[in-house]
């Protein structure tokens, strides 16, 4: 005996789409939905949350002292994007000019290093950093340090750097493979030097891979506790270190989750607007 | 821009002169030597991979010959980087720049020679009134018809006042209507601005209709170069004589009366014979369909299929002793029927005479 059609169809969509949804219900919707109706209430003394309603978990955010943690974060974040970009555009502009081959060599050892561990690849920068490590040797052999390098707001810049810039390659790699080859030609055959092809027409067209590679770059860096603990050494606190803290250290679910909501927002405009560029520039190209 | 205005158009503007290129194993360029004139429309014809689009790229600037030169009055074209060539090409595919509007990408090379500001919005403003898009100087590429796309990409060429107007198979992405149209308007807009246009093609009837001389290539050489109409009624190799409208070939050995072609006995052919071709001499006769005439003559067939085309009518005949049909074009409704036997010929003066080379035939 077989099911009426709109039964298999109610079936087959449960059994497909079911366990994804399962999951991200669970795990990511339930957790945010905590999260969200804890900013609405006080903490408990002892950590914990008191159902009394209050505001004033968003009122501490106007503290200047959390206003300059967010600025600095900010600054960091946006500093280590500026540079993902100045690395990664030549990079990815190489690769995808390179001959079939190579390409895939190429990409793969942009991937390769997301073999390793995370935390391990970020012990490394330690060793590469401190007062005795190779960096500062060479710099001592050449009269020119030691230096402080580790445990400063560049060594937490150096790791962010390292860790995204394939999040940046990949994204310009596939928006500069996509343009016509034609159209470069087309624009020297019409007068322009090749640094005139680029700036008029093929970093206008690669916008997309920009906007995408910079919201990737940036959205995990503004975020990220370990690499400011590790390679910052604790002086540069960073909102995700001061969400960790909030949440582990002081206890306080409510303002915990006042600034995981205020990052969420800030990167939700982000996707927002970086969607938004990206439709208007793709609209073009087609 | 010195406009050469009076000057014969017997002057030669490009100079080919024994240009190879290889790609690996494959010859695209197999010492090619031919000469543009001054003020012609001129056309590359042969299909896909005869050589045509690396001869068209090396004449841009975007490919380099291995060996050989190309000069342009004289001067060496190709110590001249692409950016700076008097050469403009009008792309396949037309290239347009997707970010820019219309008049900005007619503008593009006249920014790129630093023209003033004025000067440029009135060359633009006057050419794509010439092209008839004046009133889509705003839209940007992907607002208009394939059509209006390529009177953009032609006109961002011509704005320029380039020396030579290079366009790679213009007519091919249109549909037939505005094919015709844009045909005519390739040929007045050559008069117009007096430019030396070379289109390259796959299409036989594109460049017979536009061109005034043809160099018809094949396998990296040029075939034959000559006006449309001498390619036409005189091919001089078997591959001009096949791939320039229909043909009827009949391969076979000169003799003293005309060309024995095996079962079909000894065919009409032109009588300046003995002066090209030794008696005993391979070679090929071609007889257009036109040229045939029905219900009289030395060969006999039997009439297969007849097609009425209003004008013409085509007839096709299997004839004993040769592979394939005998096509003939008649004016008019074909007064024959399919099943009949007739008899067929042509007058010697009709037929053409082709060499067929030694070192075996490459094309028929």
């Amino acid at each position: 005996m077989t099911s009426p059609p709109v039964v298999r169809k109610a079936v087959a969509r449960v059994v497909t789409l079911g366990p994804g949804f399962g999951f991200l219900t669970v795990f990511l919707l339930v957790p945010l939905a905590l999260v969200l109706s804890y900013t609405v209430f006080r903490r408990g003394r002892f950590g914990g949350i008191v159902y009394q309603p209050t505001g004033e978990n968003f009122t501490r955010l106007a503290d200047p002292l959390y206003l300059d943690v967010v600025a600095g974060s900010v600054k960091i974040a946006a500093l280590t994007t500026v540079l993902a970009l100045l690395l990664g555009y030549p990079t990815a502009y190489m690769i995808a000019r390179l001959p079939g081959r190579w390409r895939v060599i190429a990409l793969v050892a942009v991937v390769l290093p997301f073999w390793t561990n995370f935390l391990i690849r970020t012990y490394a920068w330690i060793v590469l950093l401190n007062s005795q490590g190779p960096v500062n040797s060479a710099l001592k052999a050449l009269g020119l340090g030691p230096v402080e390098l580790l445990y400063t707001d560049g060594a937490i810049v150096a790791g962010l750097l390292y860790a995204y810039l394939p999040l940046m390659i990949l994204p310009l790699y596939s928006a500069i493979e996509r343009l016509d080859p034609q159209l470069r030609e087309a624009s020297a055959n019409l007068g322009a030097r090749p640094a005139r092809t680029f700036w008029s027409v093929t970093l206008p067209l690669s916008l997309p891979g920009v906007l995408t590679g910079c919201v990737f770059v940036f959205v995990p860096s503004l975020g990220n506790f370990v690499i400011p603990e590790l390679l910052g050494g604790g002086r540069r606190i960073m909102v995700g270190n001061l969400i960790r803290d909030q949440f582990l250290k002081a206890r306080d679910y409510p303002f915990g989750s006042v600034l995981a909501l205020a990052v969420i927002a800030v990167l939700v405009l982000l996707l927002f607007a970086q969607a938004w560029a990206s439709r208007r520039a793709g609209r073009d190209a087609s | 821009m010195n406009h050469m205005t009076g000057t014969t158009t017997t002057t030669s503007l490009i100079s080919i002169d024994g240009v190879s290129r290889r790609f690996g194993d494959v010859t695209a360029l197999d010492s090619v030597s031919l000469d543009i004139r001054q003020g012609e429309f001129f056309a590359l014809l042969g299909p896909s991979g005869c050589g045509k689009t690396t001869l068209l790229r090396i004449l841009a600037g975007f490919e380099e010959p291995d060996t050989g030169s190309v000069r342009l009055d004289g001067a060496d074209l190709l110590a001249v980087p692409a950016h700076r060539r008097p050469v403009n090409l009008m792309f396949q595919s037309y290239a347009l720049f997707p970010h820019m509007s219309v008049e900005k990408n007619v503008a593009y090379g006249l920014e790129r020679e630093k023209l003033p500001r004025e000067e440029i919005r009135k060359r633009v403003s006057e050419v794509l009134e010439t092209v008839g898009l004046a009133a889509h100087a705003r839209r940007r590429p992907h607002q208009l018809s394939g059509g209006q796309r390529q009177r953009v990409a032609l006109a961002r060429a011509i704005v320029k006042r380039p020396r030579l107007l290079l366009l790679d198979e213009p007519l091919s992405a249109l549909d037939k209507k505005v094919r015709a149209e844009m045909q005519l308007e390739l040929k007045r807009l050559q008069h117009e601005v007096g430019i030396t246009f070379v289109v390259v093609t796959h299409d036989q009837e594109e460049a017979m209709s536009l061109a005034d001389r043809i160099a018809v290539m094949q396998g990296g050489r040029v075939e034959q170069l000559d006006a449309p109409v001498a390619l036409y009624d005189r091919p001089r190799t078997p591959f001009v004589a096949d791939f320039i409208g229909a043909n009827n070939l009949f391969p076979g050995t000169v003799t003293a009366k005309g060309l024995e072609a095996g079962g079909l006995g000894v065919l009409p052919a032109p009588a300046d014979l003995a002066a090209d071709f030794p008696v005993g001499a391979r070679a090929l006769l071609a007889v257009r369909p036109e040229r045939v005439r029905l219900g009289a003559g030395e060969l006999r067939g039997t009439v297969v299929d007849v097609s009425f085309y209003g004008g013409t009518s085509h007839v096709a005949l299997s004839v004993p002793g040769h592979e394939g049909h005998v096509l003939v074009a008649t004016q008019g409704p074909a007064r024959v029927e399919t099943g009949a036997e007739v008899q067929l010929g042509w007058n010697a003066a009709d037929a053409s005479l082709i060499p067929v080379s030694e070192r075996g035939d490459r094309s028929v």
